[in-house]
């Protein structure tokens, strides 16, 4: 697998920011609910996006501990190695 | 030292914006007396009811009402005990076997709520090993029961057979058993679930497959029994859920399924042993209304032309409906500060209908969502459009004409 974090984390901030409410300054340390606002339903259906693009199924109960956008990046990589 | 209710303060904030913009909460309003099943009693005046999800108008069933009065005589008013140890009378047996019959199932499990049959099944179902596939729109119950049995959670695209299919190639597990839980009426929007295509998949890929006909039961197919019935795609459904809280206008919830592993679900199943079973009252009622719903397939007719009727008033008005003929038509609204003022004139106009707002919304827009009656007469529902068309005049919605 090509993925890395680091990749995964600057695919993920490039989504977020096609998104125009959310802060232009967002980096792999911020936090999804707090800092971009998003509610969990919002979560959800972004998680959703990332998958697509991605090609991967992030299982809703992994989304409980994560609370940064590096952590997703990390819990995709993770679910793409073990693939 | 931090309040253990600090974390409601954003909460507090924007239902005080809400009641400000709107002079009332809309989140507590007290029908202070039904007339009918489609007229009640609210602030003094009589209102439209036309947010309830009574679709066929079975709450005021002189058959229901006379048999919950000679049960109530007959056996008590409680059961003071759980289905599993004292809870289970002749009355919840003979009720099973009227559900299971009706839907031509081997056997049916009762449960105190809908809420709680979605919780119990789908707990009780899909452990950890397990893997969940839900439609992205599902029902509150549908998600907490997901977590309760701490089963892998995969979300797919709402009503999407075709994201179902590509989560489910996805996925690398086949030591792991997959259900998938999908709704026949969704109840915010009121779009109707693609049964056949979902049967399908189900069929390709050696899943089970779920199917809460919550607000489908009574309304949907030749005999009632919901969207599966409607699409031909019973047989590929393992387990049905429901309520009795709509169609059938009393309370409590089901599992029907030709599994005879049911029987077993009945000990491994949380939100089915460690509650008091249904009063005996209400279960006589339930199974009188089930009698009355068979009895009464016109209600079913007579639902599905005063949608009808409602939803092409609404397609005039211009306002932005529903696509699809249901009982459940939700009128979207672009903004929250739209939606509070309309919602509030309405009520004063006296029609009352279902606030939604997001985030128990779709697409984060928020709904006026209505629900149609049997018993609505022709002109309640054009007395109510009516009201609508005043409401939005008064509060200023842009309604454009639709290219119907």
């Amino acid at each position: 697998m090509s993925e890395t974090v680091e990749s995964v984390s600057a695919l993920i901030i490039q989504k977020l920011l096609a998104n125009p409410k959310v802060p232009r300054d967002i980096d792999g340390n911020c936090k999804i609910m707090e800092d971009l606002a998003f509610d969990s339903l919002a979560v959800m259906n972004f998680v959703m996006e990332v998958e697509d693009s991605l090609d991967v199924s992030v299982p809703l109960d992994k989304l409980a501990d994560i609370r940064t956008i590096n952590d997703l990046a990390a819990c995709i990589v993770d679910l793409k190695n073990k693939g | 030292m931090t309040s253990l209710f600090s974390k409601f303060e954003g909460l507090a904030g924007a239902l005080g914006s809400i009641v400000t913009a709107g002079g009332r909460n809309p989140f507590a309003v007290v029908i202070e007396k039904p007339l009918s099943s489609t007229v009640g009693i609210i602030e003094g005046r009589e209102t439209l009811l036309f947010g309830t999800n009574n679709y066929l108008g079975l709450s005021q069933s002189k058959r229901a009402i006379e048999a919950a009065q000679a049960a109530a005589a007959t056996y008590g008013v409680g059961t003071t005990g759980s289905r599993i140890a004292n809870g289970t009378q002749s009355l919840h047996r003979r009720l099973e076997r009227q559900i299971a019959d009706f839907f031509k199932r081997r056997d049916a499990m009762v449960f105190s709520t809908g809420y709680q049959a979605n919780l119990g099944m789908i707990s009780a179902l899909a452990g950890k090993d397990d893997y969940l596939f839900l439609d992205a729109d599902s029902h509150a119950s549908i998600y907490d029961g997901s977590r309760l049995g701490n089963a892998q959670i995969i979300r797919f695209r709402h009503n999407s057979p075709d994201d179902l299919y590509k989560r489910l190639k996805r996925l690398d597990a086949p030591n792991s058993a997959k259900l998938i839980v999908v709704e026949g009426i969704y109840s915010m929007t009121g779009n109707v679930a693609p049964m056949a295509e979902f049967a399908a998949i189900k069929r390709e890929t050696g899943a089970y497959l779920m199917v809460d006909e919550a607000h489908s039961f009574g309304v949907l197919g030749e005999n009632g029994r919901g969207a599966a019935e409607a699409e031909g795609a019973e047989a590929d459904v393992d387990f049905i859920v429901g309520t009795f809280s709509k169609s059938l206008g009393t309370v409590g919830g089901y599992c029907v399924s030709d599994h005879p592993e049911l029987e077993l679900v009945r000990l491994n199943c949380r939100p089915y042993m460690f509650t008091a079973s249904l009063p005996p009252e209400v279960i006589a009622a339930t199974g009188a209304a089930l009698e009355d719903m068979v009895a009464h397939p016109e209600l079913r007719q007579q639902l599905m032309a005063n949608a009808a009727q409602l939803h092409k008033g609404f397609m005039d008005l211009g306002l932005n409906a529903s696509t699809r003929v249901s009982p459940v038509i939700a009128v979207t609204l672009e903004t929250v500060e739209q939606a509070i003022p309309m919602w509030n004139r309405l009520l004063e106009l006296g029609v009352y209908v279902n606030l939604s707002l997001p985030p128990a919304t779709p697409d984060s827009r928020p709904l006026l969502r209505c629900s149609v009656m049997a018993t609505h007469t022709p002109a309640q529902i054009e007395q109510t459009l009516a009201i609508f068309h005043q409401a939005a005049v008064d509060c200023g919605i842009p309604m454009q004409a639709n290219a119907a």
